[in-house]
């Protein structure tokens, strides 16, 4: 197994909330409550959630764009949890960030070229003005886009073209990592399977390694390797997509797959039965005690209100955070029988958990 | 089964703008009906023109700039083109509620959940034709009965709140209760999922299907979010360009779609089962300025024939009550 | 409506300046549509003209300044004097011309000090933040919360009363509010994406205020300059009608009016003309302003 080249461990980030009139703290989003995964060279790791768990404050965190309140993050073997001057330079060269809304990604005021040209002026990439020229046609290539382009301004573009550009100032670069905050959750679904495409080759050509995010969990299910579901500020269950979805143990997977918007039979016919007794999402300032989804668990018992569950191995790569991981994860061959229709007989014993 | 009667019938609709590249012709011959009681998706990617074909067909598209060059819209068997404002709006209030995309800029943010449905009730009952002003009283009781039916906890309290204290699903629930408090024939739903999170927005659909069957309301859901066309929609319309690519049942157009921009679409989808995607449709949507001649999605079609340039193709019977505009399935051509 | 690849592309944008020519050309679609501020336009337009070229468009340009000729003092608008003479004797319609001439060279002062002062410590505040912003957003507030012809009257009563120092009045308190407006737009900016975007490219802070953040505070700051044009006159006429501001014989408006309205009703002209000239170009900076924010917004529109 070769070395990750992207970790987090134990990352927090904690927003302060100011109010009153001197400003004073008065208490924490806690956005990031103690999250650790790792990413291998040349993998699309997912990173599904609704909204409020917290995957992008991690994207953000993970690119410095907020310092993380604790915890540690590893580039290709280096420790970039604080950044100097000199680290610095190497860290924003290394790994890159596409953002999620089409329509701010991209600074109205600036044509394509301007803004592609930027990242080379940063970093003296181009020794003249032909030379940057000439650069921002070859990145347009790479993301399939003509130079006709190149003096448009974003209003004249689509939303996935908007995106090719985002993907092409990213790329200006030339980053090892990309973090994808979103990158087609604004797009309709053939330019998503366009983009997603695109996403495909440049890893390939590029050898590149995805952080991709999102709440689409189809989309995940297709594209990546391995996969974390986060919820509340904290990771619940990792493991491989296969395994992910297949035989899903941690409760809130369970419902969040359940609740997937499928658009086929054969899809409905995978789901397994959701977990939850409804509610809502609870608030990041006050995230219940213990395992966050325990007031809307079905499983729940007081344990679970009581400690954060510690991680259980329930399968090599599967990780799961939950006082009754084993137990569900023994009983899933049954439930996931059940979910698929099959005679009663075949099950021992149904135990509704 | 007895044949519903129509509520919305819009047929071969032109609408046309007014822009600085020239003239823009949006919808080109757009049809569609939705019968009382029944449940109808409209479907389409950004641009194709589904919602400049709603809010015509509610009258509320602005006039200029729109121009409506040919077709007629027909709301309960009354003509919305030629009717003036205030006449749709009458009518309106009797027969239709729309929900939007967003819960929170649907809602007042100054003032609460109460003080909005009062307004709602009152508004319908007065549309109503219901002379004596209402009650406080009975307005609380309605108001409460409304949003105990999309099962919202606790009414009394909710009606003293203010919609940024709510959760988007909760605000949805609350849109929804002052949609449907009226009891409307026709529901008009824009996008009502996209702002939220997906297990509340698989709460909220159900409830909204269970509501609207329970009261034989129609809906006229605009999505392209085909996930819950499936979940909400009996029978769809698949628009592409200004164009209607098909309609039918939707589990069997989803399950087995016949016009090629349809089944582009099907297999652009994501599958909670992991297959390979397709890549998205070659080409991309016309310029409404420069729209193609005949059928327009021609120009990205592998099956394209000389004909599919020349004449829009009339829609073709493949099933019962399967329509599919598209020459690969014999036709005449439209002329 | 929709751009595209194949199709629609109408002018292969390969440079800059085709680029930038057609969006100039979209940019008068969308203001000549409106016809109102057309017509503000054209109301500036004319009044600019005029003040710039006022030696040569005007019947009696030897009359401005400090000119006397008590003969032919307070006739009534005629054939020879459109607008009639004033006290001295001078054509009204010349001296309007010449007063106008102050009164724009009053704007385009107190605008030129103002606003540049105003953006840079706008923009300091919005993206520095913290205590910083605290502090320079509270002056600010301070400042706005005075009425702009109060404090510039008292400014001016400080001093003996002039032009110049009537013009440093009104810019000192001038500056809060493009401040204000630098302040909010910075604000917002900053949480885009495209800023984001920049950050973790490694762009430095001043590379994100000049390339990112001030180029989308130009818009709104060009309709805000347009609008306060017309108010800024208007300040400085007020002054000069309290006898704070431009003194004879380089008389501006305000103080036509203010000698003007001695006479009153009698000789009405002296009053009436120099009023509705202020009246027509603070109203044609105002139509051309409005039309101004309505087509600029369009031309970025998302």
């Amino acid at each position: 197994m070769c070395d990750p080249i992207l970790g987090a461990d134990d990352l927090k980030k904690h927003f302060p909330l100011h109010y009153g009139l001197l400003h004073r703290v008065r208490g924490y989003v806690k956005a990031v409550d103690g999250v650790t995964f790792e990413v291998l060279p040349g993998e699309i790791f997912g990173l599904v959630g609704e909204s409020g768990s917290g995957k992008s404050t991690v994207a953000k965190t993970l690119v410095h764009l907020y310092g993380a309140t604790s915890g540690t993050i590893w580039l290709k073997g280096r420790d970039v949890s604080q950044l100097d001057k000199r680290t610095s330079k190497w860290f924003r060269r290394e790994i890159q960030m596409v953002f999620q809304d089409p329509k701010s990604s991209l600074n109205p005021r600036r044509d394509v070229m301007s803004t592609l040209e930027d990242p080379l002026v940063i970093y003296g990439l181009a020794k003249s003005r032909r030379e940057r020229e000439s650069i921002v046609r070859s990145l347009l290539e790479q993301v399939e886009m003509s130079s006709r382009y190149m003096y448009k301004h974003p209003s004249a573009l689509s939303g996935g073209q908007r995106q090719r550009i985002a993907i092409a100032r990213a790329l200006a670069v030339n980053p090892s990592f990309l973090v994808l905050d979103e990158p087609t959750s604004a797009l309709d679904v053939s330019v998503q399977a366009k983009l997603i495409g695109l996403f495909v080759r440049l890893r390939e050509e590029l050898g590149l390694s995805y952080l991709f995010i999102t709440h689409n969990l189809s989309l995940v299910r297709t594209i990546a390797a391995r996969a974390a579901v986060m919820y509340v500020g904290r990771i619940y269950e990792l493991g491989p997509v296969e395994q992910l979805f297949r035989h899903p143990v941690h409760p809130y997977t369970r419902t969040l797959i359940a609740a997937a918007p499928v658009v086929s039979q054969a899809e409905e016919r995978v789901k397994p039965r959701k977990m939850s007794r409804g509610g809502e999402i609870p608030s990041l300032i006050t995230p219940p005690s213990g395992c966050a989804f325990h007031p809307r668990c079905s499983a729940a018992e007081t344990r679970c209100s009581e400690e954060l569950p510690s991680v259980v191995e329930v399968k090599p790569g599967h990780l799961v955070r939950c006082w009754r991981a084993q137990e569900l994860a023994n009983s899933n061959g049954l439930e996931d029988a059940v979910g698929r229709g099959e005679p009663a007989s075949n099950m021992r014993n149904t135990r509704r958990p | 089964m007895a044949e519903r009667s129509l509520l919305l019938d819009v047929r071969n609709l032109h609408v046309h703008f007014r822009v600085y590249e020239g003239l823009s012709r949006v919808l080109d011959g757009v049809s569609l009906q939705v019968r009382e009681g029944e449940r109808v998706g409209l479907v389409g990617e950004t641009g194709c023109g589904k919602t400049v074909a709603m809010k015509a067909a509610m009258g509320i598209l602005k006039s200029p700039p729109a121009r409506f060059p040919a077709g007629e819209v027909f709301l309960a068997g009354r003509d919305v083109l030629k009717m003036s404002p205030t006449e749709i709006l009458a009518m309106k209030g009797k027969l239709i509620a729309m929900i939007f995309q967003d819960p929170l800029s649907s809602l007042n943010p100054v003032f609460t959940v109460g003080q909005q449905m009062f307004d709602v009730i009152r508004y319908g009952r007065r549309r109503a034709g219901d002379g004596k002003r209402a009650v406080r009283a009975t307005l609380r009781r309605t108001a409460i009965e409304a949003l105990l039916s999309v099962r919202l906890p606790d009414p009394e309290r909710m009606l003293k709140m203010y919609p940024l204290e709510l959760s988007g699903g909760m605000r949805q629930r609350a849109l929804i209760a002052m949609a449907l408090v009226n009891r409307p024939r026709l529901l008009v739903a824009d996008e009502p999922g996209t702002a939220l999170d997906v297990t509340i927005q698989a709460q909220i659909l159900e409830l909204l299907k269970g509501l609207v069957k329970e009261a034989q309301i129609a809906v006229l859901m605009i999505t392209h979010d085909l996930g819950v066309v499936r979940e909400i929609a009996e029978r769809v319309y698949i628009m592409y360009a200004g164009q209607v690519a098909e309609t039918g049942q939707a589990m069997a157009i989803l399950d087995a779609p016949e016009h090629p921009y349809t089944k582009g679409l099907m297999a652009s989808v994501p599958r909670l089962t992991g297959e390979v995607l397709a890549e998205g449709i070659p080409g991309t949507v016309p310029d409404y300025t420069e729209a193609p001649p005949g059928c327009r999605f021609h120009p990205r079609c592998a099956h394209r024939m000389d004909i599919c340039g020349e004449r829009k193709p009339l829609p073709v019977e493949t099933a019962a009550g399967r329509y599919v505009a598209c020459y690969l399935y014999g036709g005449e051509s439209h002329v | 409506m929709m751009p595209s690849d194949q199709h629609g592309l109408r002018k292969p944008e390969d440079s800059r300046w085709a680029a930038f020519r057609d969006r100039l050309s979209r940019g008068w679609y969308k203001f000549s549509r409106n016809r109102i501020s057309l017509i503000g336009g054209a109301m500036v337009l004319f009044f600019v003209f005029l003040a710039s070229f006022a030696h040569f468009v005007t019947p009696y340009p030897h009359h401005a300044g400090a000119y006397t000729d008590f003969a032919n003092a307070f006739e009534p608008p005629s054939a020879a004097h459109w607008f009639g003479t004033d006290s001295l004797g001078a054509d009204v319609l010349t001296r309007i011309v010449f007063g106008s001439q102050i009164s724009f060279m009053l704007a385009g002062v107190v605008l030129g000090i103002s606003v540049p002062f105003g953006i840079f410590v706008g923009l300091l505040a919005g993206y520095v933040g913290g205590k910083t912003e605290t502090l320079i957003m509270r002056i600010t507030d301070i400042f706005l919360s005075l009425p702009a012809l109060v404090m510039a009257l008292a400014i001016c009563a400080a001093f003996t009363p002039s032009i110049d120092k009537a013009m440093l009045a009104v810019a000192s308190i001038w500056w809060t509010w493009h401040c204000r407006l630098v302040h909010g737009i910075t604000r917002s900016i900053k949480t885009e994406e495209f800023v984001q975007a920049s950050r973790v490219l490694g762009a430095s802070h001043l590379r994100i205020i000049f390339r990112d953040i001030l180029p989308n505070c130009a818009s709104p700051i060009i309709v805000k300059i347009t609008l306060d044009a017309g108010f800024v006159i208007l300040v400085g006429a007020g002054l000069s009608f309290l006898g704070l501001g431009a003194q004879p014989p380089a008389e501006d408006l305000g103080t036509m009016i203010s000698i003007g309205s001695k006479y009153l009703p009698e000789r009405w002209w002296m009053t009436v003309f120099p009023s509705l000239a202020i009246f027509l170009i603070i109203l044609g900076f105002n139509l051309l302003g409005d039309g101004l924010r309505d087509a600029l917004a369009v031309e970025e529109g998302v």
